[in-house]
Parts: structure tokens; C-alpha cells; sequence
């Protein structure tokens, strides 16, 4: 029993309460309370991250209490390397975050003084946030697929009410749209864990004990399919994928980066963790399909991109085509693939939370997330062009920073696969390539049309950045560059625990070339 | 018959919560007949309330003593065994808060019988000092009476007589609502022609198994069953016409046209009465005929429930997102619930072990459904246009800005609606789910798969009524307030105290749901008496 998952847990959600309860009027004090928090998460995290042995045991931190007993549910947390890696993610980007909404709830003015979005409650923001940092960690470090399954569907709420109340004009339209298609999905996943429990017949929700428990082809097929669904639609893939533009482009910088940089991890977490260790069979019965999938978001999501005259919607797109790459390499059944795939997702999420962050300062300076409203910021601006030049590379996955290192190492895994069906899988792999084409296009486009060229007339009364907006942009574009170079700590930390996933779905593990890339 | 005349034995303590009740109703009477008008209030409302609590009292004294029934009490007539205790203890509960609304000033007219708008109504009105009929409280005595009886019913006759003394104040009640009066009596008319119809098969259907079976009591009818045809006419026109009275008291489809209307045109907490205390009595009754007295037939009547389920639950759900007025659309919801509730109903197999899980899971659904919806009714009394409650939707909007603790705590209870984790509901949903698809993987289950089948219309089901709930959260925080909104009315005490348990019960056991579910668990463990 370790206490140190409960107390990461404990900390947020206990800051959240004080922070609804301080007194009216105090919403300098709020956020100063939120950004202590959650920087005291941010140091604990790493302490106990200090001692996680990536040569132990798989599950480390574990801590286990009965919570419902009538169910079979245990309160049951523990991390791998994989889970731990994206807890650490969570808890960068939260601080971040609340430092770069700042000023979302106070009512924005654009330059002429128009109010864009009006003055809203500060607190409640800033406790919603650290609710959603609870529910982030915890779904992360939850052992318990039933606590797990809580904390995948509680979370929505949180966003909801983020992207709702403080979102721009569309807020409400995007918000059901997003907290419906992924009820939906939570729901079918609801009857696949029911299922689970059913079937294997254990009395247990603990996922170590469950590991290899179902053993009909058939009843896998069902139950795969049950999670499947509801993580596709989490990461999001294409044909299920609509939900996130509009999602993204409506909810603030800030909320957005925890949408797009955590909450949809939890999807491809999810297939790596559940869907390929609980139903082996059945994820390689489905591999063709879901790869085809996955290289038609990835091809999809970069065409669209280009064409999106919107620049948070386009980097939802964007997104859209990462997340396809992910899942290609978590389906790849490549050690080198998969590690790529959890690589991937921690770069993802400081790659496209730069972005989000540096695109939201260029909104708020104009009040138009409209590409052709902007021209020429590189001149007024040059600090904001220059951050959001390197938050762009990083996108575009350019060697040296650090998703070149992920995507490099999922295609390689994918393209070299001794899986079933590795001839499809080299295919996927070099039709997937082309987006890196397509990358360049869709980021260095948006790139010149903004920064470059004329400057436009609105755009002259720009401010550069300013110390608080450089200290969000700053640690982001540290790590990009710093895993960039030297990716090992992450991958030493990944490397053991996806070869246990592989060795749960029984594929041959090749040995992984450390520090691939480079 | 041996012509002596033996006198019959009366387990008294058992049904100890039963007469102090109905001997409160009949006081609450008295009072009427005799006190002078200024008092009578005084009088009736701590009555209420101390019967109220002191049947609780004697039904958690029951429990504690550990002195629970395993036989029959009144000569085979009632049955007050762990599930009809547990069932008692949560309607008495949601009695206690009901009548707490029912004390709040203003929902109840002076006259019933004076014609709305007339010169009479306004004599009436002034005559009364604001306090209304106050024959109210002796009628929902009367009212929770029956809903303690309809549940431990033990025969059928005994059943038609609870559902009497439960329906009739009800149809009465419905139509005391001060404003919006002409709604009001028509409510109450439709629900008593409805009603009464619905009795009528019921009593017909008692006949016909009666011809069957030659008896009445539910174990009887279940040994008849047993030993001669099963497939006879008899028997199965007499199930069907039972079938039809019982789930037309839980506003299960096809029988489901009269909640809406009811709902809305009743006395709000009246509907709050209707929509936990009398679903849960309608429950128990019902589980009670379909397992005990039908448990040898379950091979026949469970694909009808089945389809009768599936049909509620979508129907409910898919016609709640078309309702613009807020009753209407819990009513809608109630509806679904009801579906939901269904499936669990459902959920039987051979052994008894898995028996009790499923009857633990419908126990737990109905106390924690019963409990949100009281609060959520409360919720509704209090936002206010001139003429009356705000019913209409488009008033709420904005609501979120001008009272957000009242709208958080609406949201919060309409989450739990949609069975979102960490509220109770979502644990009350899980529950009779997995009840449902653990029958259907029974070895020699007649359902088998359909089960998986019904769970997945369940789920589907869930995600149409989350829009609708969603709806009313976007309604009331993400759109603007109207420049004249309605006026939110300052809670009396009662009402705060209704909020405020109903929100504590709703979060604590969405966290803990182990709290309720483990009595629940000891209130199942011993099935129904047979």
C-alpha cells in the first residue's frame, strides 16, 4: 500500500472545495489558491515519479481499499510506466493552463474594447479545473476498470461545464455535442465492463486479475467491441471524430489543451491498456480494420486541416491526424510502434497544448480565431511569432523536437511489424507518410498567413507577450525540445511496461532500438 | 368448515407501522370534523409528521430487534418479510419529505368544489387565510396507508384493496391544486377514470385466476400453477388483465398516457408523492405478483415484460425530449425510469442467491430514485411566475446566473437522472443492469442473450434521456436570463430541509453507494415470503 495516488488525488479536489468556498469578490485569491495547488501536485508527482523503478514491478504505487463490496469494486490504484508518463503529462499542462486562463473568465475585451466573451465566475472555473485534475489522474491511475469506467464518464462534467460557461459563441451547441457522443460511448463500454465481470465470473474489477480471463473468441469479439467504440470515439477516430472541432474551437485555450492533450488520451490509453490486454484475440481478429481506420483519419484529418479557415479548428484537425498515428501504433503489435504510440501521446500533448496556448494569445489579442484576420504579427509581435513558429515545428513532427521522435518511431514499428497481416501494415505505414507531407502544408500555411506578409491594420495595436504568457509558453517549448534531443528518461520509463502489454497479447517482442531517431 | 368460528390472529407488532398510519388518517379525521379552522393546521401538521416518523420508528425497531417475519402475518394476508420492510422504510422516508412540501403555504386551494373564478372561490379563499383544504393531510395518511399495503400485500384480493386505499386520496389529491385549477380537476378526472378502469382489470384478472387456481393468495396461485395446466385460458387471460392493472400504476408503455398529464396538472407535491412513494409501492406490488405469485410461469410471462420494458424505456425517453414543460418532462422521465426498473424485474434465474442480487439492485434503484425525484419536485415549487409555478422550459433559461445554488443543485439532481458516476443514479442503473445480464448468462435461461439485447435498448435509452436532461442544464447555465424571469420564491424551511437531504442522499451514496446498498443487500438476502 502506497498512500501516494490517493494523496495526488486527494490534493486537487480538496483545493477545488477550498477555492468554491472563498468568500465573494476574492477571484485574485482563487487563482493564486488554483495555481498553488496545482503546482503542489506538479512537485509531489515528481517525487513519487523519483522513485518508480522502471525494472520492477509492473503496477507500482499500488493502493488498494474496498470501496463497494456488494459490486465487487475495489478503490484500486497503481501506475505502469505508461500511466505514469501520462499522469505526468496531466500535471505539467495544469498548471499551465490555469496560468494561461488567467483572464478567460474575466470577461475578454478585444483591442477596440467590444466585450468577446462577458465576465463569468472566476471560481468556479478555476474548481472545475481542479475537479478535472483529480478525474485526470485518477483515470489514469485507476487499476480498478470499474473506477476507471467512473472517472472516464465523471470527467465529462467538468468539460462540459468549461466548454458551456466559458466557451465562445457556438459554447452550448459544442458542449452537448461533445459530453452526448461521449456518453454514448461510455455507455456501451458500460455493458462491455458489466460484461466483463459477468463473463469472467472472478467477482473482481481489478485489471491485473483479469488479464486473460475471457477466454470465447466470440464473448472477446463483444466486449472488445463495447470498449473499442466508446475509446474511438474518445480519441477521437474517424467516423466519430466530429465532435472534436467543434468542441475544441469552442471551448477556452485552456480547457482545450486538457481536452485535446489528456482527455483524449484516455481513449488511446484505453486501447492500449484494456482493449489489448483484456480481449487479445479479438484486437488481432480487428487489426485490419482499425488500421484502416486509423490511416484514414490520419490522411482525413491532415486534407481537412489545410482547408480550415479557423485556427483552433484547424489544430483540432490536426489533431484528428495525430491521434490516427497513435492508434496505428498501438495496433501495430510492435514493441517499437507501441512505444512510439505512449511516446507519442505525452508529445502530442505538449506539442498541440503549445499551439492551442499560443493560437489562444493571438485570439485574445483580436478577438477572431480567423486565419485571414491576421498578417504580419511576426513585426508587432516577434516573441508570440517566434513561440508559435517552434509550437507549429513541433506539430509538424520536424526532427529535433520532440513528436518527430514518436512519429518517426510509430511508423518505423509499424513499417518493420512481424504481426499477422505485416505486408497491410508496411502499406499503412508508407500511405500514413504522406501526412508529413501534409503537416508541412496545413501548419507552415497557417504560419505565413498569420505571422508573415503585410501587417494588417488591426493587428499593428498588438502587444507582444507578456511575462505571464511567456512563462506558459516557455517550460511547453522546453520540453518539446528537450525530449526532442533526448527522448530515453520517457522511454525507459515506457520501454518495460509496453513489453508486458505485449507479452499479455502474446506477439513476439522484437528488442527496441533506444533513443531511435537519433 | 367445521362451523366453529376461530378468531384470527393479528401479528400486531409486525404491522405496527401500518396502524399507526391509518389510526393517524382516522384522527386527522376527526379533526376535521371537530377542531375549529384556525387550529386544524396546528393539529394536522405535527400528526402527520409524528405518525410519519413514528411508523419509521417501528419499522427500524423491527429491523434492529432483528424480529423479521418469515411467515405470513394477518391469516396469510400480508406479508411484512425484509423486502416489504425495506420498501416501508423508503416510502415512509419520501412520506416524511413530501409532506414537508405538502406544509409549504400556497399549493392547495380553499374550495375544491367552488367553480374557479366564481364569487365562491373568492369567499372561500378568504375564509381560509391562504391555508387551503386541510383535509389534505388525513387523505395522504390515508394515501401512504395503501402504499404501505399495496407492497406486502400477500393476496390478490388484499392488493385490490390496498390499491384502492392508495388511489383514491390520490385522485382527489390531484385535483386540489390552487392555481391553474381547470388543469388541475382535469387531471384529477383523467387519472380517476384511468384509474378506476385499470382497478377493474385488476379485480377481473383476481377473478380469473381465482378460477383457476380456486384461491387468491400469491404462493397458492404459484402451487396451483405447479400441479395443474399452465397453458390454461384461464390463467392466462387472468395474468394478462393483472399484468395490465400493475403496470398502468407504474406508468409502464402502453399504459403510460396518463403520467404526463397527471403530473402536471397535480398539486407539485403532490406529484412528488405520486412520483417516488407510489412508484416504489407500485414496484413492490409488482415484483410481489410477478415473482412470487407468477414465479412458476416466468418462462411465459417474462418476454412480454420484456417487450413491455424495452417499449418503456424508449417511449419514455424519445417523447421527454418533445416537452417543453418541466412536469411533463419528469414526468416523461419517470416513465423511462420505470423501464429501467423493469429490466431489473426482469432479472430472475434459478438460484435464489442471484434472485436476491436482482431484488437488491431494484431496491436500491427505487430508494435512490425516490429520494431525487422529491427533491427535484422541490426544486420546481420554488421557481415562480405570477400565476403560479414556471412551468414552461423557456423560463428557465438563465436560471444558472440568478439563483445558482438552486440551479447547480437542479443540475446536480438531473444528472443523476441521466446516471452519471458519482451521483446515485448511475449506481441505481449499473445495479439492475448487471443484475439483467448476469440472468441472461444463467445456464438454461430462457432470455439468454436477449438480456445483453434489453441492457443494450437500456443503455441506448440513457443516452436519448441524457439529451433531454442535458438540455435543462444548457437551458439553465449557458443561455442568457430572460429580462423578466420568473421569480425564485424564498424557500420556507421545509422545502430547505426537502433540498437538502434529497442533495446529501443523492451525492453521499453517489460516492458510498455501499451505505444503502448494504441494507438493501440484508433486506433482499431473504427474498420474498413464500
Amino acid at each position: 500500500m502506497s498512500p501516494w495516488l490517493p494523496i495526488l488525488m486527494a490534493v486537487p479536489v480538496v483545493g477545488a472545495i477550498v477555492v468554491a468556498l472563498l468568500p465573494k469578490g476574492s477571484d485574485k485569491l482563487a487563482k493564486q489558491v488554483t495555481l498553488l495547488v496545482s503546482l503542489l501536485v506538479l512537485v509531489l508527482t515528481g517525487v513519487m515519479a523519483a522513485g518508480f523503478k522502471p525494472s520492477g514491478e509492473r503496477f507500482q504505487f499500488v493502493a488498494e481499499y474496498n470501496w463497494i463490496p456488494s459490486f465487487g469494486v475495489k478503490f484500486g490504484v497503481g501506475v505502469d510506466g505508461v500511466a505514469l508518463v501520462l499522469i505526468a503529462l496531466s500535471v505539467v499542462l495544469v498548471p499551465i493552463v490555469v496560468l494561461a486562463s488567467w483572464h478567460d473568465a474575466d470577461g475578454v475585451k478585444a483591442a477596440d474594447g467590444t466585450l468577446i466573451t462577458p465576465k463569468r465566475s472566476v471560481k468556479t472555473y478555476f474548481s472545475l479545473l481542479l475537479v478535472l485534475e483529480t478525474m485526470m489522474i485518477g483515470v489514469f491511475a485507476a487499476t480498478d476498470i470499474f473506477l476507471f469506467y467512473v472517472f472516464f464518464e465523471a470527467m465529462l462534467i467538468p468539460m462540459y461545464f468549461m466548454i458551456g460557461s466559458y466557451g465562445g459563441a457556438q459554447r452550448s451547441y459544442a458542449a452537448v455535442k461533445f459530453l452526448l457522443y461521449s456518453l454514448f460511448g461510455g455507455l456501451l463500454m458500460l455493458v462491455a465492463v458489466i460484461g466483463l465481470y459477468v463473463v469472467a465470473g472472478k467477482q473482481t474489477f481489478m485489471f491485473p486479475e483479469l488479464v486473460g480471463a475471457i477466454q470465447d473468441p466470440t464473448m472477446q469479439k463483444w466486449l472488445f467491441g463495447g470498449f473499442f467504440i466508446a475509446f474511438a470515439i474518445k480519441a477521437p477516430l474517424w467516423p466519430v471524430h466530429t465532435w472534436l472541432p467543434d468542441a475544441a474551437a469552442q471551448a477556452p485555450a485552456g480547457a482545450a489543451v486538457l481536452l485535446v492533450g489528456v482527455l483524449d488520451k484516455v481513449g488511446t490509453f484505453g486501447m492500449l491498456r484494456f482493449c489489448l490486454e483484456l480481449f487479445p484475440d479479438a484486437a488481432k481478429a480487428f487489426t485490419m480494420p482499425i488500421v484502416v481506420l486509423a490511416v484514414i483519419s490520419i490522411i482525413y484529418g491532415a486534407i481537412v486541416a489545410i482547408g480550415q479557415t479557423d485556427m483552433k479548428r484547424l489544430i483540432a484537425y490536426t489533431s484528428i491526424s495525430h491521434f490516427g498515428f497513435i492508434v496505428l501504433g498501438v495496433f501495430a503489435m510492435s514493441s517499437v510502434a507501441q512505444s512510439g504510440a505512449a511516446l507519442y501521446m505525452v508529445n502530442h500533448g505538449f506539442a498541440t497544448g503549445a499551439l492551442f496556448l499560443a493560437a489562444g494569445f493571438l485570439i485574445a489579442r483580436r478577438g477572431s480565431p480567423f486565419i485571414g484576420d491576421y498578417g504580419g504579427v511576426q513585426k508587432v509581435a516577434p516573441v508570440l511569432a517566434g513561440f508559435f513558429l517552434i509550437a507549429g515545428l513541433a506539430g509538424l513532427s520536424l526532427p529535433g523536437l520532440s513528436s518527430f521522435v514518436s512519429e518517426f518511431m510509430v511508423m518505423i514499428g509499424t513499417y518493420s511489424s512481424q504481426a499477422h497481416g505485416s505486408g497491410a501494415l508496411a502499406a499503412a505505414a508508407v500511405v500514413s507518410a504522406v501526412a508529413v507531407v501534409l503537416a508541412a502544408v496545413y501548419i507552415l500555411w497557417m504560419v505565413q498567413r498569420t505571422m508573415n506578409g503585410p501587417t494588417a491594420e488591426p493587428v499593428k495595436a498588438f502587444k507582444d507577450l507578456n511575462a505571464r504568457e511567456i512563462w506558459v509558453l516557455a517550460p511547453l517549448v522546453a520540453l518539446i525540445i528537450g525530449f526532442g534531443f533526448f527522448p530515453k528518461p520517457l522511454l525507459d520509463v515506457i520501454n518495460p511496461s509496453v513489453q508486458q502489454t505485449l507479452t499479455n497479447v502474446q506477439v513476439p517482442t522484437s528488442t527496441i532500438a533506444e533513443g531511435t531517431g537519433q | 368448515m367445521n362451523g366453529a368460528f376461530e378468531a384470527p390472529t393479528i401479528e400486531y407488532g409486525a404491522l405496527a407501522p401500518l396502524l399507526v398510519i391509518f389510526g393517524a388518517a382516522i384522527i386527522g379525521v376527526l379533526v376535521e370534523a371537530f377542531a375549529p379552522r384556525y387550529l386544524r393546521k396546528a393539529i394536522h401538521v405535527p400528526l402527520t409528521l409524528l405518525s410519519v416518523a413514528g411508523a419509521f420508528a417501528l419499522v427500524l425497531l423491527q429491523v434492529v430487534r432483528g424480529q423479521v417475519s418469515t411467515a405470513p402475518s394477518a391469516m396469510g394476508a400480508l406479508a411484512v418479510d425484509g423486502p416489504s420492510l425495506f420498501i416501508w422504510g423508503v416510502i415512509l422516508v419520501l412520506s416524511f419529505v413530501c409532506v414537508l412540501l405538502i406544509n409549504d403555504e400556497g399549493h392547495f386551494v380553499a374550495s375544491a368544489a367552488a367553480v374557479p373564478g366564481s364569487s365562491d372561490e373568492e369567499e372561500a379563499e378568504a375564509e381560509s387565510h391562504g391555508v387551503g383544504h386541510t383535509e389534505v393531510y388525513p387523505l395522504v395518511l390515508f394515501a401512504v396507508g395503501g402504499m404501505l399495503l399495496f407492497p406486502a400485500s400477500h393476496d390478490l384480493l388484499m392488493m385490490f384493496v390496498a390499491l384502492e386505499v392508495m388511489s383514491l386520496p390520490l385522485y382527489l389529491l390531484c385535483g386540489l391544486a390552487r392555481r391553474r385549477r381547470l388543469l388541475s380537476q382535469e387531471a384529477s378526472m383523467k387519472y380517476f377514470l384511468l384509474g378506476a378502469f385499470s382497478s377493474a382489470f385488476f379485480l377481473y384478472g383476481t377473478a380469473m385466476i381465482y378460477g383457476f387456481a380456486g384461491t387468491v393468495s400469491l404462493p397458492g396461485i404459484n402451487q396451483a400453477m405447479a400441479a395443474g395446466n399452465s397453458l390454461d385460458p384461464l390463467l392466462l387471460i387472468g395474468f394478462a388483465m393483472l399484468g395490465v392493472g400493475l403496470l398502468f400504476k407504474i406508468g409502464a408503455a402502453p399504459f403510460q398516457a396518463w403520467k404526463p398529464d397527471v403530473y402536471q396538472g397535480a398539486p407539485t407535491p403532490i406529484t412528488a408523492l405520486m412520483a417516488s412513494g407510489t412508484l416504489v409501492a407500485a414496484f413492490g406490488a409488482v415484483l410481489r405478483v410477478f415473482w412470487v405469485g407468477l414465479g412458476n410461469l416466468d418462462w411465459n410471462w417474462r418476454p412480454v415484460i420484456w417487450v413491455v420494458a424495452a417499449l418503456t424505456m424508449i417511449v419514455g425517453s424519445i417523447l421527454a425530449i418533445t416537452q417543453t414543460e418541466i412536469k411533463r418532462m419528469l414526468a416523461y422521465s419517470s416513465i423511462a425510469h420505470a423501464g429501467f426498473l423493469l429490466v431489473g424485474v426482469l432479472a430472475t434465474s434459478a438460484s435464489p442467491a442471484r434472485n436476491a442480487d436482482s431484488l437488491k439492485a431494484i431496491l436500491f434503484y427505487l430508494a435512490v430514485y425516490g429520494i431525487t425525484t422529491v427533491g427535484a419536485f422541490a426544486v420546481v415549487t420554488l421557481i415562480r411566475d405570477p400565476g403560479g409555478e414556471a412551468g414552461h422550459l423557456s423560463r428557465w433559461a438563465g436560471l444558472g446566473k440568478r439563483a445558482p445554488m438552486l440551479a447547480g443543485t437542479f443540475a446536480f439532481f438531473l444528472l443523476a437522472f441521466a446516471g452519471i458516476p458519482l451521483t446515485s443514479g448511475f449506481f441505481g442503473k449499473y445495479a439492475v443492469f448487471a443484475a439483467a445480464l448476469e440472468s441472461g448468462t444463467q445456464a438454461g435461461d430462457g432470455l439468454g442473450g436477449w438480456m445483453a439485447g434489453l441492457v443494450v435498448v437500456g443503455v441506448i435509452a440513457s443516452a436519448i434521456a441524457a439529451f433531454f436532461y442535458v438540455r435543462v442544464i444548457v437551458l439553465m447555465f449557458f443561455s442568457e436570463p430572460a429580462a423578466d424571469g420568473p421569480s425564485i420564491a424564498v424557500p420556507s424551511m421545509g422545502t430547505v430541509a426537502v433540498i437538502a437531504v434529497s442533495l446529501l442522499v443523492t451525492v453521499g451514496v453517489g460516492l458510498y453507494p455501499e451505505s444503502v446498498l448494504g441494507i438493501a443487500n440484508q433486506a433482499a438476502s431473504s427474498l420474498f415470503i413464500r
